[in-house]
């Protein structure tokens, strides 16, 4: 289709532009700004070691975890709602956030490492989809609505461990358990998980775009036109889980990027996800890199929750284009 | 030439026991037609002839060969459904609705060629939807929907067609439409099977009718043979009158 290619590859290289401008934003503002010109001495190897320090040292390790924590989430939240044919579905709704914050909340208010914190949020987040998946198989057939409920009421009791932890903690924890519950990159020291899991997860994401096309139909057109509808429901769900998973463990639960991003794009790229699950990736990531420059930057020295800005960013954004559409 | 076959098959209905086996087959250039009330088991045993679907006993042979060892695409690139409900929570344009057709015979990788652009415009064309090809389904009336549904049917180019009530929402037009394609269908030598409500759609369109009766009773035959008055007024309890317009037998609820 060349009419259709010439869309794809146009929306997506916009989007290319988008998240490397705003990568380049993320590393130039902060307390001690960086002009075009020094940024462009620091990439051919001049440059002041300041700068230096500034930029290769705490400023680009923090954007590429904002960009690829936002791109985690919104293919995350992307696939979530194609598996579970719901809009309102996001990375959250299935609990696996509630297991990772209750892992990470344990781990603070035993008063372990930051790295402790990380690894049992990974594992909250492993055993909260273990828990799920095996729970919505029950006795029965599963089905979108039965996991939908199954993810939902144990993210309800997630949340009530978090309460009951929350009031066990101490004045001097809570600041940083909060943070965590809100999202926080300031902790986030090394990009390189994320970036490995969003970017397995994208190879083996795109080949799959036209069977969760089908899959959308609902499972007995997909089955009728050729589409193994079990194992690539089960794909979808580990997939998700997983991106998910390494995204609170890189920041903590970031609201908003995983339901917004993915719909944004709809109302604008249409529905086809060949085209919405890379978009989701580049969008989501370039979303939550301006998100975080502005949340460590409006009160500075102060910092924000980046939680906070996805949110006072995402919501007129996508009301606005929610208003627009047909 | 491609033959699906019933060997001994009985549907799985829940809440009703036994069930009398099935066997038919339906040859390259067929067109069967299925009568029976409301909850007779015609759409169960539309999905289980797909495949879609596991019988209480029995088996279906896609040119001698279970349904259920073959992968859902072997069995796709053969055979296409229309169903009778739809979903599109994500809805997509008319033109990708009927696309998706195209899917069975795709690699993951593969973008839709010219080719295959090629039979959904024809299919678009063949069920007069040209005009509508950018539109959201979400946005089509009923009728307009049914047609993008079979539409897609078509651009699968299968060797079998079964369809749930194709003629559903449509208007006088468009059933002759659609009824004049299944028959282009059969006669380049695809066998298509249709659920339908219409006696007098399946006594014109027809020639093979099965009979599926409320208490699980079957019986099926040539279209002359089945559809006697008395046979029609036993499955739906309902007296009918019968006349006769261009030499052709009508039948008409009393």
């Amino acid at each position: 289709m060349p009419d259709s290619s010439y869309r794809y590859v146009f929306s997506l290289s916009l989007l290319m532009v988008a998240s490397l401008l705003a990568l380049l934003l993320a590393v130039a503002v902060g307390s001690v700004p960086v002009s075009l010109a020094e940024l462009w001495a620091l990439f051919s190897g001049r440059g002041l070691p300041l700068h230096q320090e500034l930029v290769f040292g705490l400023r680009a390790p923090r954007a590429l975890a904002a960009f690829a924590t936002g791109g985690l989430l919104s293919l995350a939240g992307a696939l979530m709602q194609v598996l579970l044919r719901n809009p309102l579905a996001d990375p959250y709704v299935l609990g696996i956030s509630g297991g990772a914050a209750v892992g990470a909340l344990l781990s603070m208010l035993l008063g372990l490492g930051t790295a402790m914190v990380s690894g049992s949020a990974f594992t909250g987040a492993f055993i909260s989809t273990l828990l799920v998946f095996g729970l919505a198989q029950g006795q029965g057939s599963w089905t979108p609505t039965r996991l939908l409920l199954t993810g939902v009421v144990v993210a309800a009791g997630w949340g009530a461990l978090i309460t009951f932890m929350l009031t066990l903690g101490s004045a001097q924890q809570l600041p940083g358990m909060l943070y965590w519950l809100m999202g926080d990159l300031s902790y986030a020291r090394s990009p390189w998980l994320a970036w490995l899991v969003l970017i397995l997860a994208l190879l083996l994401t795109l080949p799959l775009g036209r069977s969760l096309n089908v899959l959308a139909r609902g499972p007995l057109q997909a089955a009728a036109l050729g589409v193994a509808v079990k194992p690539l429901a089960w794909c979808v769900y580990g997939l998700a889980s997983l991106l998910t998973a390494a995204a609170v463990t890189t920041a903590g639960s970031i609201g908003f990027v995983g339901l917004i991003v993915p719909h944004m794009l709809r109302l604008v790229l249409g529905n086809d996800q060949r085209m919405i699950l890379p978009a989701s990736v580049l969008a989501g990531g370039a979303l939550l890199t301006v998100a975080d420059t502005v949340a460590r930057t409006i009160i500075a020295p102060q910092q924000l929750p980046v939680g906070v800005i996805t949110a006072l960013i995402g919501v007129p954004v996508f009301l606005f284009l929610l208003y627009r559409s047909r | 030439m491609t033959m699906l076959e019933a060997l001994e098959l009985v549907i799985d209905i829940p809440g009703r026991k036994g069930g009398s086996p099935l066997s038919l087959q339906i040859e390259p250039g067929q067109r069967w037609g299925v009568l029976g009330p409301n909850g007779a088991g015609k759409t169960t045993l539309l999905h289980t002839l797909a495949g879609l679907r596991t019988p209480r006993a029995g088996q279906v042979l896609l040119d001698g060969v279970p349904l259920s060892e073959l992968r859902r695409r072997q069995v796709a690139r053969q055979l296409a459904v229309v169903f009778q409900e739809r979903q599109d929570s994500f809805p997509a344009t008319v033109m990708e609705s009927v696309l998706i057709g195209r899917h069975p015979f795709l690699s993951p990788w593969q973008r839709q060629s010219a080719g295959d652009l090629a039979l959904a415009q024809a299919a678009l064309a063949s069920l007069s939807l040209t005009s509508l090809q950018d539109r959201l389904v979400n946005t089509l009336s009923g009728g307009e929907r049914q047609r993008v549904s079979i539409a897609t049917a078509l651009c699968q180019q299968p060797a079998i067609l079964l369809a749930d009530e194709p003629t559903n929402h449509l208007d006088l037009h468009h059933q002759v439409l659609a009824m004049q394609l299944l028959q282009q269908q059969a006669e380049s030598g695809a066998g298509v099977f249709m659920c339908l409500h219409d006696l007098n759609l399946a006594a014109r369109w027809c020639d093979h009718i099965l009979l599926m009766y409320p208490d699980g009773a079957l019986c099926h035959g040539p279209v002359e043979t089945m559809l006697v008055p008395e046979a029609l007024e036993r499955l739906y309890d309902q007296k009918l009158v019968v006349t006769e317009v261009n030499g052709r037998a009508f039948f008409i609820p009393q």
